[in-house]
């Protein structure tokens, strides 16, 4: 596996956290648990956004470079 | 004598030497966080009581963004190299570096704050295990700190006589440093919000 393949799944996964977390931080705002969340959940939102519109642009940009 | 396959992928692999090197490495990783990530899966289902909010979540917030930038600054030096162009493999590679930096110094100050507030390793379960993996985390940062900084500079020297060789060994340390930040990824939910 190459380092861009590697690059891709870490991208992913981060994308899969941020947007998790996201939600997690919108969800305890709603709920009043935690007021800090509304933030944190904010931030997370636009940097999972940030980040799929950039493994986007990656994936087109390295097209000819090899997974292996 | 020369060493084959240190540039070239070997045929029945389909990679060089390095390449394969890195991946059992890797492998080895896994094991050892896999282990902490278990132990610490054990201890908390075997406790009474867990606590909650007492890590600072703004501050790992910051740090998850530091390191996920450091993840594309590292590909970016990588990709560099391949367009031939060493200036900017340096701007990038030395700016990963800096951001390593960064999250150790936030790492620093949320350590602090714990000393000083009596919560040291021996204080309960939970801070046991928190400092035993983010430290442990750390100390991988720092082990990739000073690969890329070596990289960064007197390391850079074979860029004039083994170009592609150089470029595998910039893909190499990459590969470290994305499961370095990979590990970061699963610490930050498991130690900060559940």
């Amino acid at each position: 596996m190459s380092l861009k393949a590697f690059h891709v799944f870490f991208i992913s996964i981060s994308i899969l956290l941020c947007l998790t977390v996201g939600g997690w931080g919108i969800q305890s705002f709603v709920t009043g648990s935690n007021s800090v969340g509304i933030l944190v959940g904010l931030f997370f939102i636009l940097l999972g956004s940030a980040l799929v519109v950039y493994e986007l642009r990656f994936l087109r940009k390295f097209k000819n470079v090899s997974y292996l | 004598m020369e060493i084959p396959y240190t540039i070239k992928a070997r045929p029945d692999t389909g990679l060089f030497n390095a390449k394969l090197g890195i991946w059992l490495f890797l492998a080895s990783e896994v094991m050892l966080f896999g282990a902490l990530f278990s132990s610490y899966i054990l201890l908390r289902i075997g406790s009474v009581e867990w606590p909650h909010h007492v890590l600072d979540v703004p501050l790992a917030t910051v740090n998850t963004a530091v390191l996920i930038t450091s993840s594309i600054t590292m590909v970016m030096s990588w990709a560099s190299l391949m367009m031939k162009d060493f200036k900017k493999y340096r701007l990038y590679m030395g700016a990963t570096v800096l951001l390593g930096f960064g999250f150790l110094i936030i790492k620093y100050f949320e350590y602090t704050h714990h000393f000083h507030s009596g919560e040291l390793p021996s204080h309960s379960t939970f801070f046991a295990i928190y400092f035993t993996m983010t430290g442990l985390h750390g100390l991988h940062v720092i082990g990739g700190m000073i690969v890329n900084s070596y990289f960064w500079g007197p390391g850079s020297k074979m860029w004039k006589t083994e170009p592609e060789r150089f470029t595998n060994r910039i893909e190499v340390a990459g590969l470290y440093w994305h499961f370095v930040d990979l590990v970061w990824i699963f610490l930050f939910p498991v130690l900060y919000l559940l």
